[in-house]
């Protein structure tokens, strides 16, 4: 196919899986101002949301204090944050338009259909009301354009760039959710196991569709390693590093078929590390370095599929 | 703005003053019978829905120069116009006709250029700017230069239909033809199952056998792609449909390269050779080697491969020589020349401004004449005398002045009505029709045309950048057999009645 077809639809997927992603950290921070937590700041409460999203400097040139209504402005609506849940919908739209052929018209027009019902949130003043509501619409679009994609596309080179795009971002988001989580959470003196923190665990949990997994898996209080557990290294939750890893490494295989490509060996490596990886050593060496070298190397795993097979200037 | 006295021709003959049945013409008989009961807001909100479907589809188009680049439908009415089989294949037979006598006169003016020996066509075409010196001596597959060809037809009266113009570049509006028909049988799925209307879809299956046919010579299994101008072009919503009919790669100029005297596009796989190439960018951007050195759009060296033999492109570099406004008064001609046979369809009679007389009589008769930039497209340079004002006028006789050369002038025709769904009720408005005629092995053209219908009350200019919109047209089968057609017509009319409610609010005709 195409190299500027397999580049459009490649990012037309991270886009829809980038606003769900941000939806769901913005949902989940909304959840957690609503419990009654004194010791807890509204700066310090929507600081991380900011942090996930990698933009505080931006922010805070833009709109200077932290607090909910304008980072709420910010992540959802602003049309100059890059990473803003409407420049990821509006960019996803873009993609697809300049791909339309490439896609089944049940595609195409779930993804046309999604962006003027966007409209109808444009000038809303979501801190007020229908945060929830707008984070649900987001999700639940962005279920049907992976089910869409799932039940109606051709399984041929095309479908597998839509995979790829969806569980790089999925893995960086899910990475940069942990770490920032983690690294807010875990405080040296406070003692872990305490009311806020199981709040403030349980949340992280939701904000990744986990809770009821972990509950289910260990039917036991919650805590800090397991959540890392259950997002790192276990392959049967969906939004787990290493069950996306599970889908990328296989596609680069089979797209790569007898090339040797950086991209293919890169995610090779990485899927080993997750398949073979013992939490022990992890918390060992160090959750926090773990997680940091875990989004460079996916960064780089991006840029070396993008030189493979999208980049339009290699003849 | 001067209202026309004229009684203009109109499809259904529906008369607002006599609202006799026995005016309307026989094939809309059943259709009037159905559309006069039907009350208003019923229709409207069948247009409301169609317009939803539309923009959910995506079939938008962007305007040039529009400040704020947004995305437009182009306004689809829900009435049809009906053309009856007879109709048809006289239109169609003429059409036909047409192209095969400019296919053969492209050929002959890049290579012998007998009509120009034979002093039938005046030298002075060589020094038009659509004429491709670079073109000449170039053998092309099949001798076909315009394989996809919109001839621009009206008409003034029962038996009187004129061809407006020819369009050999990169005509448009073929996916309007196709999405209209969808959108009409989703409508009004009870008129599809009891009048014969002749099939458009399979359109792309016929332009794609074309396409392969006019691959170089001994090439088993040509690709073919489609070359676009990108999602910002104002026709990017019909190449993509296109494409995705046909089942072939929608390319952009940065996709293709050049190498070894072959065109090849990048894919995820490597590069992959192009043989043909129907593309819907202009002569003026294909090649930036060759022409507009600042085009971003064409593929360097694409002309080099295709003088040599490389690849085809379709429609052929060069074909604009033929649909010039300064070529079309001599196509009758051309028809006569090469193909010894006497023109089915007419032109327009047209002044040349180059000549003095002509130059002349337009001057003095500007209020009731049209009058055309040649070399123009679009409907953007052209002046409607009898619904310009008087400023208008005479900002363009000053543009006429300076070069008149550069116009053409024509009768302002009467043009036909058909009715046209608008906010006060249904009302007449000017149409045209625009078949497309395909040109590979054979040349055809399937039984459907884009109708565009200018909206704006006693406007003749259809172009959907002016504000035009568009129809599905009817082609009736089982034309020979009338009585067959009008009783199956009745037999429909009786059954919608007799399904209805009885409503209060009737259709209002707007006269």
């Amino acid at each position: 196919m195409l190299s500027r077809t397999a580049d459009h639809l490649y990012w037309m997927a991270r886009y829809i899986e980038r606003a769900e992603n941000m939806a769901r950290v913005l949902e989940v921070t909304y959840s957690m101002s609503l419990v009654p937590n004194a010791a807890q700041s509204e700066a310090a409460l929507w600081l991380p949301a900011l942090e996930i999203s990698g933009n505080v400097d931006a922010y805070e040139e833009e709109y200077g204090d932290v607090n909910a209504a304008d980072v709420i402005h910010y992540l959802a609506m602003d049309a100059d944050n890059p990473s803003s849940i409407y420049n990821a919908l509006r960019n996803a739209r873009e993609n697809a338009r300049a791909v339309r052929v490439a896609m089944t018209s049940e595609t195409w027009e779930n993804i046309n259909a999604l962006w003027l019902e966007f409209s109808q949130f444009i000038g809303q003043d979501l801190a007020k009301s229908g945060l929830r509501e707008f984070c649900d619409w987001v999700k639940a679009r962005s279920h049907l354009f992976r089910g869409v994609c799932f039940g109606t596309m051709l399984r041929d080179d095309a479908f597998s760039f839509v995979r790829l795009g969806t569980f790089i971002e999925r893995a960086d988001n899910t990475a940069r959710l942990l770490d920032v989580k983690y690294h807010l959470l875990l405080p040296e003196e406070e003692e872990i196991g305490g009311a806020v923190d199981y709040y403030e665990w349980s949340a992280v949990l939701r904000s990744v569709s986990a809770f009821q997994a972990y509950q289910k898996i260990f039917s036991d209080t919650i805590v800090p390693w397991r959540v890392a557990e259950l997002l790192v290294l276990r392959r049967d939750m969906p939004r787990s590093l290493h069950a996306c890893l599970d889908e990328i490494s296989p596609i680069l295989e089979q797209l790569s078929g007898a090339r040797h490509t950086e991209c293919r060996r890169l995610a090779g490596e990485l899927h080993a590390r997750l398949r073979y990886g013992k939490m022990q050593d992890i918390f060992q060496h160090g959750l926090h370095e773990f997680l940091s070298d875990f989004i460079d190397s996916n960064n780089l795993l991006g840029a070396e599929i993008q030189r493979a097979f999208l980049s339009i200037n290699a003849s | 703005m001067q209202k026309s006295p004229k009684i203009f021709f109109d499809e259904m003959q529906l008369d607002a003053s006599k609202l006799d049945e026995k005016q309307v013409r026989h094939i809309y008989a059943a259709y009037h019978d159905w559309l006069k009961d039907i009350p208003h807001h019923q229709l409207e909100s069948k247009r409301q829905e169609a317009e939803l479907l539309f923009r959910r589809v995506g079939i938008t188009f962007n305007v040039y120069g529009e400040a704020d680049g947004a995305e437009r439908l182009i306004p689809f009415d829900v009435i049809p116009r009906l053309i009856s089989g007879k109709e048809w294949s006289k239109l169609s037979a003429g059409a036909i006709q047409r192209v095969k006598a400019l296919n053969m006169f492209l050929h002959d003016i890049y290579h012998k250029q007998e009509i120009i020996q034979a002093g039938i066509v005046p030298a002075s075409i060589l020094a038009n700017s659509q004429y491709r010196p670079e073109m000449f001596g170039v053998d092309v597959p099949n001798q076909i230069y315009a394989h996809i060809a919109g001839i621009d037809l009206v008409r003034t009266s029962e038996s009187q239909f004129y061809v407006l113009e020819d369009n050999l570049r990169t005509p448009s509006g073929v996916s309007y033809m196709l999405e209209d028909r969808k959108m009409m049988m989703r409508l009004f799925p009870e008129l599809f199952r009891r009048y014969h209307i002749a099939q458009v879809d399979h359109y792309p299956q016929v332009l794609l056998k074309n396409l392969r046919a006019v691959a170089q010579h001994g090439i088993q299994d040509p690709t073919v792609v489609l070359l676009s101008p990108g999602a910002y072009n104002s026709a990017y919503f019909e190449h993509a449909f296109i494409a995705q009919q046909m089942g072939i790669e929608l390319v952009e100029g940065t996709d293709l390269f050049v190498r070894n005297n072959a065109v090849y596009m990048r894919t995820t796989q490597g590069p992959q050779k192009v043989d043909v190439i129907y593309r819907r960018i202009d002569d003026d951007y294909i090649d930036p080697l060759v022409f507009n050195a600042d085009s971003m759009l064409g593929v360097p060296g694409l002309l080099s491969v295709y003088r040599n033999g490389g690849v085809t492109l379709a429609n052929a570099v060069g074909t604009g020589v033929a649909d010039d406004k300064a070529t079309y008064i001599y196509v009758p001609e051309m028809i006569k020349f090469y193909l010894g046979e006497e023109p089915l369809l007419e032109n327009v009679p047209t002044y040349e401004l180059s000549k003095e007389a002509d130059l002349q009589y337009t001057l003095e008769h500007l209020h009731e004449l049209v009058v055309k930039e040649v070399q123009g497209s679009g409907g953007y340079g052209m002046l409607v005398g009898p619904a310009a004002t008087k400023k208008e006028i005479e900002e363009f006789r000053l543009r006429i002045v300076s070069k008149p050369a550069n116009y053409i002038a024509q009768p302002t025709l009467a043009l036909s009505t058909c009715p046209t769904l608008v906010e006060a009720g249904i009302a007449p408005r000017h149409v045209d029709l625009r078949p497309f005629v395909l040109s590979g092995k054979t040349v055809t053209l399937v039984p459907g045309a884009l109708c565009r219908v200018a909206l704006k009350e006693g406007s003749l200019v259809v172009n959907s950048s002016q504000g035009g919109g568009t129809k599905d047209t009817w082609v009736l089968e089982d034309a020979d057999d009338e009585t067959e057609v009008l009783q199956s017509l009745a037999t429909l009319s009786k059954e919608t009645k007799l399904n209805k409610n009885t409503k209060n609010s009737k259709v209002e005709t707007v006269c």
